[in-house]
């Protein structure tokens, strides 16, 4: 028995070690974006001057503000586009569909900056200026095979016969997709939504390519930076929590609604 | 239910704006010289030619591809027993690890690896030995939830038969987890060492301005010294390794199957 204690206790001694490697970074980052010095190395004492700082800096909140404008007009365009056509691809023939699903997975399996210089020099060699349109063009292009890619295999597992069984009944083709098809495939629909949305906030390489110089992301603007702002930190705190707060609910309301509708059941 | 075909029209041509004519421009800049018109190209393999006999380039390009193969290497030999031994807990304890691990997934990349060189600027170390410690993190995740994946699908029937049929402890793993898990390992390293030979964030943050990889080579054609064309061909050599690793990695998968 004790040598299987001894077992436990090194495979739970590892994971933490693995954890705390992960964390560390982000640790670190929430601790001094109280400290009340520049320092990164000691901890004078705590303060919100960088918070403070952050909200005075206007090079900062512009880039935020970029970030989240172009992040929901790519979310919300890449999941109606991708939906609609996953399900188009979903009733297509083998050949229209493998070729195209060969070539939504470009984007995905090429390297970013690959993706990034051909979308470059799309735009310039049409002579169309870099701003912030071809930057939520972008977006919305490496988006959308996400969203195919988590709603297509849902619709795979459809019953075909139910949209047949509405459209005998007398339902239109748009309201068999809109009260059949989609109402079921609403979860996959919600997590392609998700992950379009954090791949364009968390999106730099892309983004440093067809931006243009007027207009910069999160992601741009720390790569930019000359010297080291601590701002920064406050700005990781706060989008940290940002993303457990999401992901927590995400994960949260699914259970709850499963919950409510076991008590119905009941 | 035929007519829902037409749905993914739009899409199609959205394919062919944006994914076929931008990766066809690529190809186009690779195969010509700079300066050409609109309507008259005049094709070359300069570009190529140009890129190959140079050492300076090779070499470079030989700093990724060791850089990414260690980045991997690392990735599974930390990553392995962590996804093992998640694997062992139990189901509720599973889901929270997997949760933990996910989470840090969602945050800004570049933001991560800024505070990496916060951290960093506490030690005295090798810009090498940075670029790796910001690599391996970024990559890690990926590579355990890939192996926890295969790891977890096994069916616990095989060890308890391999356990009645005398196997020990070690002789178990290597027979029956370690061989049946390799398709997790194979694609744990298509997420990790194909991204990781084309990055070029990581190195610059964390390398210090004067570490060049692959990635930082094709940016300084494309924004600093405006040759396209170069840039284009570089671009090309590096997509051209990648798909053939990934083809490589793809026949060592199948070949593993089939000894069993």
């Amino acid at each position: 028995m004790p040598k299987k204690s001894a077992g436990r206790f090194f495979t739970s001694g590892y994971l933490i070690l693995v954890l705390l490697f992960i964390y560390l970074p982000i640790l670190y980052v929430m601790v001094f974006s109280f400290n009340d010095s520049k320092s990164m190395i000691s901890f004078s004492g705590f303060s919100l001057r960088w918070y403070e700082s952050m909200f005075e800096n206007r090079e900062m909140l512009e880039s935020i503000y970029y970030t989240l404008l172009v992040a929901l007009i790519a979310t919300v365009v890449s999941t109606v586009v991708g939906t609609v056509a996953a399900i188009g691809l979903s009733k297509a023939r083998p050949l229209l569909k493998n070729i195209a699903l060969e070539l939504n997975n470009l984007p995905v399996l090429n390297p970013d900056i690959v993706t990034a210089i051909s979308l470059m020099l799309l735009f310039l060699s049409v002579k169309i200026q870099r701003s912030i349109v071809t930057l939520t063009l972008a977006h919305i292009t490496f988006c959308i095979p996400y969203v195919i890619l988590s709603v297509l295999p849902k619709l795979r597992q459809l019953d075909d016969n139910v949209a047949e069984a509405a459209l005998d009944l007398g339902a239109t083709p748009v309201k068999a997709l809109t009260r059949v098809i989609i109402p079921q495939i609403a979860p996959a629909i919600f997590s392609g939504a998700l992950i379009a949305f954090s791949m364009s906030f968390d999106d730099f390489v892309i983004s440093f390519f067809t931006a243009g110089v007027d207009v910069q992301n999160i992601s741009m603007y720390v790569y930019s930076m000359k010297r080291f702002n601590p701002s920064v930190n406050a700005l990781s705190t706060l989008i940290v929590i940002a993303v457990t707060l999401i992901l927590v609910l995400a994960n949260l309301i699914p259970a709850l609604r499963e919950r409510k509708d076991k008590k119905e059941e009941v | 239910m035929k007519s829902f075909v037409r749905m993914s029209y739009p899409y199609l041509l959205w394919i062919g704006l944006f994914i076929v004519a931008p990766m066809f421009m690529i190809l186009l800049y690779a195969v010509t010289r700079s300066g050409n018109g609109t309507i008259t190209f005049s094709f070359t393999l300069e570009n190529f030619s140009r890129f190959l006999t140079d050492t300076t380039f090779l070499k470079v390009l030989w700093t990724s591809l060791r850089i990414a193969l260690i980045t991997t290497v690392f990735c599974i030999l930390i990553g392995y027993p962590a996804a093992l031994f998640i694997a062992r807990l139990s189901e509720k304890r599973q889901t929270l690890m997997i949760l933990l691990l996910t989470l840090p997934m969602w945050i800004n990349m570049l933001l991560k690896t800024y505070a990496w060189r916060g951290i960093l600027m506490n030690f005295d170390l090798e810009s090498e030995v940075k670029v790796f410690i910001g690599m391996v993190y970024d990559f890690l995740p990926y590579m355990i939830i890939q192996i926890h994946t295969a790891i977890a699908k096994l069916d616990p029937n095989l060890l308890v038969a391999a356990h009645d049929l005398g196997a020990s402890n070690w002789k178990a793993f290597t027979k029956v987890t370690l061989p049946l898990s390799v398709p997790g390992i194979i694609s744990g390293i298509t997420l990790v060492f194909l991204p990781a030979v084309s990055s070029f964030v990581i190195p610059k943050l964390l390398g210090g301005g004067n570490y060049v990889l692959i990635g930082n080579l094709i940016e300084t054609y494309f924004l600093v010294a405006g040759d396209w064309n170069f840039g284009s061909a570089i671009s090309l050599i590096m997509a051209l390794i990648i798909i053939l690793s990934m083809y490589l990695t793809k026949k060592l998968d199948r070949s593993d199957v089939k000894e069993e």
